[in-house]
C-alpha cells in the first residue's frame, strides 16, 4: 500500500495529459468534417481509445496500481472488443 | 422456549448496527443480512403484483375476442409484466437476497465489503421501482412497447416510455453497485484458509455473476440515455425515419439483455450446487468443472446476444456466427448438470423440501434449455420466432429455472434466515401443486407457439381456444400455490418450531452459526480448513 502511494505522479503529469486530452478532442472534432469514408469510425475509435487509454492509467492510477486491477481491465476490454468484432460481422456483411 | 437463556440469545434481529430501535434500525442499518431481508420483502411484494398481472392477463385470453379489458391495457399489462418480472423481481432476486445474506457468512466475514454501499444499493433499487410505479400513474399513460423497448416503436409511442426505462436506468446503478460489493468481498474478505477453490459453489456463481453484473449492465445504461436522447430531442440514432439504425439497438440492448439471462440463472445455479450436496451426504461431483464453468457461462454469455435478432434483417454472416456460439452455451450448463446427477449418484438422498425443489429446477430447466436450442438454431427460429414457443421457453428457463430455485433457497435457508422451521408436509405438497400448475400453464404454449400462435397478441384464432383455456387454468393452479406457500411460510415466521442451527446436516460456514445469526456472524474469524463439502466434519459440528 505505502509504495503505491509514493509512486503517484505530480501535478505536471496531470496537466501535461489534460492538455493532451484537449488537443485529441480537438483533433477528433476536426477529422468529423473530413469525409475519410470507411475509415471514419476506425479513426474516431482509435482517438478515443488513446484518450481512454492516458484517462485509466493516469487519472484513474491503474498504472501505480496492483497486478489484479489490470487484469480485471484487461479482461473487461477483451470482452468490449469481442463485443465490437461480432457487431462488426453484422455491420460489414449486411 | 421455558429456557430463559434461548429468549436473550443475540441475533441480528435484536442488534442494531445504528443508534435507533424499532423500523428506523432497519431502514437505516447497515448489517447485509438485514438488508438482504429488506431486498427479500420488497422483491416479495413485486412478484406478487407481477403474478396478478400475469393472471389478468391469462383471464383476458381464455377465450378470443374481448373479455375484461382492452387491447391497449392488455398492450400495458404484458409490459410491466416484464418489466417487474424482469427489472424488479428476477435480476435482483437472488443475488440481491439471498446473495447479500449468505456470501459474507459462507466467506467467512463479518459483513460484505462496502456496508453502507450496500444500504446505498438497496434505496437505489427503491427509487428505480418507484420510478416506474409513477409512470403508469402520469398523463401519457403506462408503457406499452413490451419490456425489450423495441426502436421505432418506442421513440413514437406516446407513452411514459422514457420514464419507464430511466427506471431501468436507475435498476441498474442499484445492480452495478451489488456486483462491485460482492467481487470485493469474495477477493478481499475471504476467512484465512479459505482459498478460492475451496469457496462454496454459490459463492462461485455470485462472484460470476457479479461480474457480469459490473460489465454488463453500462451497456442497457448507455442504450437507455441514448433512446432518452432520442424521444427529447429528435437525433437519429435508431430511428430509421431520422437516419438511425434500429438494428443498432436490438444489438445494444441484448449485448446488456442476453448477458442479464445469466445473471439470473448463475446464482441459481450456484444454490442447486448447495442444496444437492447437503441433501444426499456426498460431496460435489466435480467441484472445479463446476466452478469454472459458472465462469465460462458467464464469459460466453456475452458473445451469443443477437441469437434473438435472427429475423431483425441483420447480416446472414452474423446469424450463422452467432446460431454456433449459442451452441457453446449449452457446454458448460451440461457440465453443470451431469455433475449434479452424478453427486446423486449412490448418494444417501433425503428428499426434503429444498431437495424437492431442485428436482423440479432440474426437469424444468432441462426442458427449457433444450428448447433453447430449437430456438438456437437459425432454421428452426425463423418458424418459431415470437411465438408462444419463445414465450414457454423463456417461462421455463427463468420461471421453472430462477423462480423455482428463488423457492428452493427460501425453503434450504429460511431456518437460517428466521430461526423457525416451516411445516414439511404443506411444503412437500407446494412443490407438486407447482410442478402441475407450472407445466399446465407452460407446455400448451409450447404447441400453440408451433401452430404459429405470436406472442403479445390480444386476439387469437378459434383452433387455439382449448390450449389457451388449459394454460389459463394452469395459472389459477400456479398462482395459487404461490400465494399458499407465502401462507404457510408467513404462518411458519409466527408460530412455527424453532430452528436448530443446522437443521439439514450441511456443512458450508452458515451451519456452524446460530439460527438466526448474531450480528457480525461469528464471534470469532472462523480458520477453514476443509474442502466445501466435507461432510466427514459433521461430526465435529455436532461436537461443537
Amino acid at each position: 500500500m505505502e509504495n503505491h502511494v509514493k509512486k503517484h505522479p505530480g501535478y505536471s503529469t496531470y496537466i501535461f495529459v489534460w492538455l493532451a486530452l484537449l488537443a485529441f478532442t480537438s483533433i477528433t472534432v476536426t477529422v468529423a468534417g473530413i469525409d475519410l469514408g470507411n475509415y471514419t469510425m476506425l479513426v474516431a475509435l482509435g482517438i478515443a481509445a488513446i484518450k481512454s487509454v492516458l484517462v485509466i492509467n493516469i487519472f484513474m492510477h491503474i498504472k501505480y496500481e496492483e497486478k489484479i486491477f489490470k487484469v480485471f481491465l484487461l479482461l473487461s476490454l477483451f470482452t468490449l472488443l469481442s463485443i465490437f468484432i461480432l457487431t462488426l460481422f453484422d455491420i460489414i456483411y449486411r | 422456549m421455558a429456557n430463559g437463556k434461548d429468549t436473550v440469545a443475540e441475533n441480528f434481529y435484536n442488534q442494531s448496527t445504528n443508534k435507533h430501535t424499532g423500523i428506523l434500525s432497519w431502514l437505516l442499518t447497515v448489517d447485509h443480512k438485514r438488508i438482504g431481508l429488506m431486498y427479500l420483502y420488497a422483491i416479495l411484494t413485486f412478484f406478487v403484483v407481477g403474478v396478478i398481472i400475469g393472471l389478468l392477463m391469462r383471464l383476458e385470453l381464455i377465450a378470443p375476442g374481448r373479455q375484461l379489458m382492452d387491447a391497449q391495457t392488455y398492450n400495458a399489462l404484458f409490459t410491466l409484466h416484464g418489466v417487474i418480472m424482469i427489472f424488479l423481481f428476477i435480476i435482483p432476486g437472488l443475488p440481491a437476497i439471498f446473495g447479500n445474506f449468505f456470501l459474507p457468512i459462507q466467506l467467512g466475514a463479518r459483513d460484505v465489503a462496502f456496508p453502507r454501499l450496500n444500504l446505498l444499493s438497496f434505496y437505489v433499487y427503491l427509487a428505480g421501482a418507484f420510478l416506474a410505479l409513477l409512470s403508469l400513474f402520469l398523463p401519457g399513460g403506462p408503457i406499452d412497447t413490451g419490456w425489450t423497448f423495441y426502436i421505432p416503436y418506442s421513440v413514437r409511442s406516446t407513452t411514459n416510455v422514457s420514464l419507464a426505462i430511466f427506471a431501468a436506468f436507475v435498476l441498474g446503478f442499484s445492480s452495478i453497485l451489488t456486483g462491485i460489493n460482492f467481487v470485493t468481498t469474495v477477493h478481499r474478505l475471504r476467512a484465512p484458509g479459505m482459498t478460492f477453490f475451496k469457496m462454496p459453489l454459490f459463492i462461485w456463481a455470485t462472484y460470476a455473476t457479479a461480474w457480469i453484473q459490473i460489465i454488463a449492465t453500462p451497456v442497457i445504461g448507455i442504450t437507455i440515455l441514448l433512446v432518452m436522447v432520442e424521444r427529447a430531442f429528435g437525433v437519429g440514432i435508431f430511428d430509421p425515419a431520422l437516419g438511425g439504425d434500429p438494428i443498432l439497438f436490438q444489438h445494444m440492448f441484448w449485448i446488456y439483455s442476453h448477458p442479464a439471462v445469466y445473471i439470473m440463472i448463475l446464482p441459481a445455479m450456484g444454490v442447486v450446487s448447495e442444496i444437492i450436496p447437503t441433501f444426499v451426504r456426498r460431496t460435489i461431483f466435480g467441484y472445479k468443472a463446476i466452478a469454472i464453468s459458472s465462469l465460462a457461462i458467464a464469459f460466453v454469455g456475452y458473445l451469443v446476444w443477437a441469437h434473438h435478432m435472427f429475423t431483425s434483417g441483420m447480416s446472414d454472416t452474423a446469424r450463422w456466427i452467432f446460431s454456433l456460439l449459442t451452441f457453446i452455451v449449452a457446454l458448460p450448463s451440461g457440465v453443470k448438470v451431469f455433475n449434479w446427477v452424478a453427486t446423486m449418484y449412490k448418494g444417501s438422498i433425503d428428499p426434503k423440501p429444498p431437495f424437492l425443489w431442485v428436482m423440479n429446477f432440474i426437469f424444468l430447466f432441462s426442458i427449457g434449455g433444450l428448447t433453447g436450442l430449437v430456438l438456437g438454431s437459425l432454421a428452426t427460429d425463423i418458424h418459431l420466432h415470437d411465438t408462444y414457443f419463445v414465450v414457454a421457453h423463456f417461462h421455463y428457463v427463468m420461471f421453472g429455472g430462477t423462480g423455482t430455485i428463488f423457492f428452493a433457497a427460501l425453503h434450504y435457508w429460511f431456518p437460517k434466515m428466521f430461526g423457525k422451521m416451516y411445516n414439511d408436509r404443506l411444503a412437500r405438497i407446494a412443490v407438486v401443486l407447482f410442478f402441475v400448475g407450472f407445466n399446465l400453464l407452460y407446455f400448451p404454449k409450447f404447441i400453440l407457439g408451433y401452430m404459429g400462435m405470436p406472442r403479445r397478441y390480444y386476439d387469437y384464432l378459434p383452433q387455439f381456444e382449448p390450449l389457451q383455456f388449459v394454460s389459463t387454468v394452469g395459472s389459477w393452479i400456479l398462482a395459487g400455490t404461490i400465494f399458499f406457500i407465502i401462507g404457510y411460510l408467513i404462518h411458519a415466521l409466527l408460530k412455527g418450531k424453532k430452528a436448530t442451527s443446522n437443521p439439514w446436516g450441511g456443512v458450508t460456514l452458515e451451519w456452524h452459526i446460530p439460527s438466526p445469526p448474531p450480528l457480525e456472524n461469528f464471534k470469532e474469524i472462523p480458520t477453514v480448513t476443509h474442502e466445501p463439502y466435507d461432510f466427514s466434519q459433521l461430526k465435529e459440528m455436532k461436537d461443537e
